[in-house]
């Protein structure tokens, strides 16, 4: 039987842009299919009846969610080439670990960033700020959180460098000032083909939060 | 590097941290139990897990592990010999992990909603959005159960260890409330699954008595319904 893989996926996503990374690391052809988030797709909401969110990954007609689960998914089913995860279950561990941690610490604080104004905003600000320099600390001097290479605590948070330049205009702060080891860091992932390809032009999507926060009344 | 000491931090009516001792009963792997005092904290248990603070924490050797899922996925990856936790089929896997996180992330939050309501209104509202995760958990537990008695098939497994947990709370809940939430009526093969989780041997002797945690729960919500005030 043919292989058949879809990525239902939304081009400013991060969690989506995790997905693209790991299917281009392991070289497999995928079908990315773009989603309109406003108007939810028959397919969508049959592939992820729960959420009604994407990334889906649609293997051979059976359906995958949640990000990370995809990364692994993958990672578990094309073996050969590429090992997203490290081998030693303590590094295992410690990779889930901080890709939990970007998970839980960043998306909520970062969407205030540009989604809100005033003392929620600078609240925000801060929570965003002290998360990033929590992993700046964890990057300590390596190239990659994975060590020498690529991995996946790095597929997890790459795709939030679309984002900065956003996070950056709407929140009046710099990475370079306050987490300055995590600019090189993003340089290094960006060198890779499969990062670069997943990844979106910081300014195209400026100009989609402009539209959001227009929307949002906030401009 | 198995045969290493194992420390298991934790506190006797937490669910989550009795997903580690499960798993640990599973693979007869032996430990020393820390319980620990949440209103004051160990410096092992602060040091051990810096970054949230919460249990459970396992130790081997001296290299901590947190958040339960991980652990009990790092159990089953250093134990490789004992009988696996985690599905062999990626696609299996991909969906206990699925079914572990919503359970995580709405499912145990609804529930411990019943507990927070304010009055009977909302009370009720929350009762309705439990009723409805188990209602999904039902047709889950069809799908991948394929016939078998677990989530896992032939014996305890990871969406198993992380719903299972959660038993304990859901019976104190139904105690408290006078509400079915699990029932033969309702969900049928949740009902049977459950009696056959908290009867098997790696369970059993972890998961606290209802009348216990009842009493441990009577303090614990009279919190929610009276927040110390800012």
């Amino acid at each position: 039987m043919a292989e058949t893989l879809t990525l239902l996926d939304y081009w400013p996503s991060m969690f989506g842009m995790r997905c693209r990374i790991a299917l281009r690391e392991k070289d497999i052809k995928f079908e990315y299919q773009e989603q309109d988030l406003w108007s939810k797709s028959p397919l969508l909401l049959e592939m992820n009846p729960i959420y009604k969110k994407i990334p889906v990954l649609i293997h051979n007609g059976k359906p995958i969610c949640e990000s990370l689960i995809i990364v692994e998914y993958i990672d578990e089913t094309w073996k050969g080439k590429a090992p997203l995860l490290p081998s030693d279950p303590y590094e295992r561990a410690q990779a889930r670990f901080w890709a939990d941690y970007v998970d839980k610490k960043f998306y909520d604080p970062a969407r205030k960033v540009w989604g809100t104004k005033g003392e929620e905003q600078e609240a925000a600000r801060k929570q965003l700020v002290q998360a990033l320099k929590v992993m700046e600390g964890v990057l300590g001097n390596k190239p990659f959180f994975g060590g020498d290479s690529f991995g996946f605590v790095d597929m997890a948070m790459i795709p939030y460098n679309s984002w900065f330049h956003s996070y950056e205009t709407f929140g009046n702060f710099t990475i370079e000032m306050e987490c300055p080891k995590l600019v090189p860091w993003a340089k290094r992932c960006l060198q890779k083909e499969s990062v670069s390809k997943s990844l979106v032009d910081p300014q195209k999507l400026l100009g989609f939060v402009v539209e959001m926060r227009k929307k949002f009344g906030l401009e | 590097m198995a045969g290493d000491a194992v420390k298991l931090l934790g506190a006797w009516p937490s669910p989550v941290v009795m997903r580690a001792r499960i798993a640990l009963n599973l693979k007869s792997v032996g430990y020393e139990f820390v319980e620990e005092n949440l209103g004051n904290k160990s410096q092992l248990l602060l040091q051990s897990n810096p970054v949230h603070k919460k249990i459970p924490v396992l130790i081997h050797g001296d290299k901590p592990v947190c958040e339960s899922l991980i652990i009990v996925q790092y159990i089953d990856e250093v134990w490789s010999s004992g009988p696996g936790i985690l599905p062999s089929d990626p696609y299996d896997l991909a969906t206990a992990r699925f079914w572990a996180a919503y359970i995580d992330d709405k499912w145990f939050p609804s529930l411990t909603g019943i507990a927070k309501a304010q009055d009977d209104g909302a009370k009720k509202a929350a009762i309705e959005q439990v009723s409805e995760g188990l209602a999904l958990l039902e047709d889950a537990f069809r799908k991948c159960s394929k016939g078998k008695t677990f989530f896992g098939g032939d014996r305890v497994g990871y969406l198993d260890i992380a719903f299972g947990c959660f038993l304990g709370w859901l019976r104190v809940t139904e105690k408290m409330n006078g509400v079915e939430l699990i029932s033969r009526s309702k969900t049928p093969q949740l009902a049977q699954w459950a009696e056959r989780f908290c009867a098997d041997p790696a369970v059993k002797d972890v998961m606290p008595e209802t009348d216990k945690l009842a009493e441990f729960a009577k303090v614990l919500f009279a919190k929610f319904k009276n927040p110390p005030s800012q």
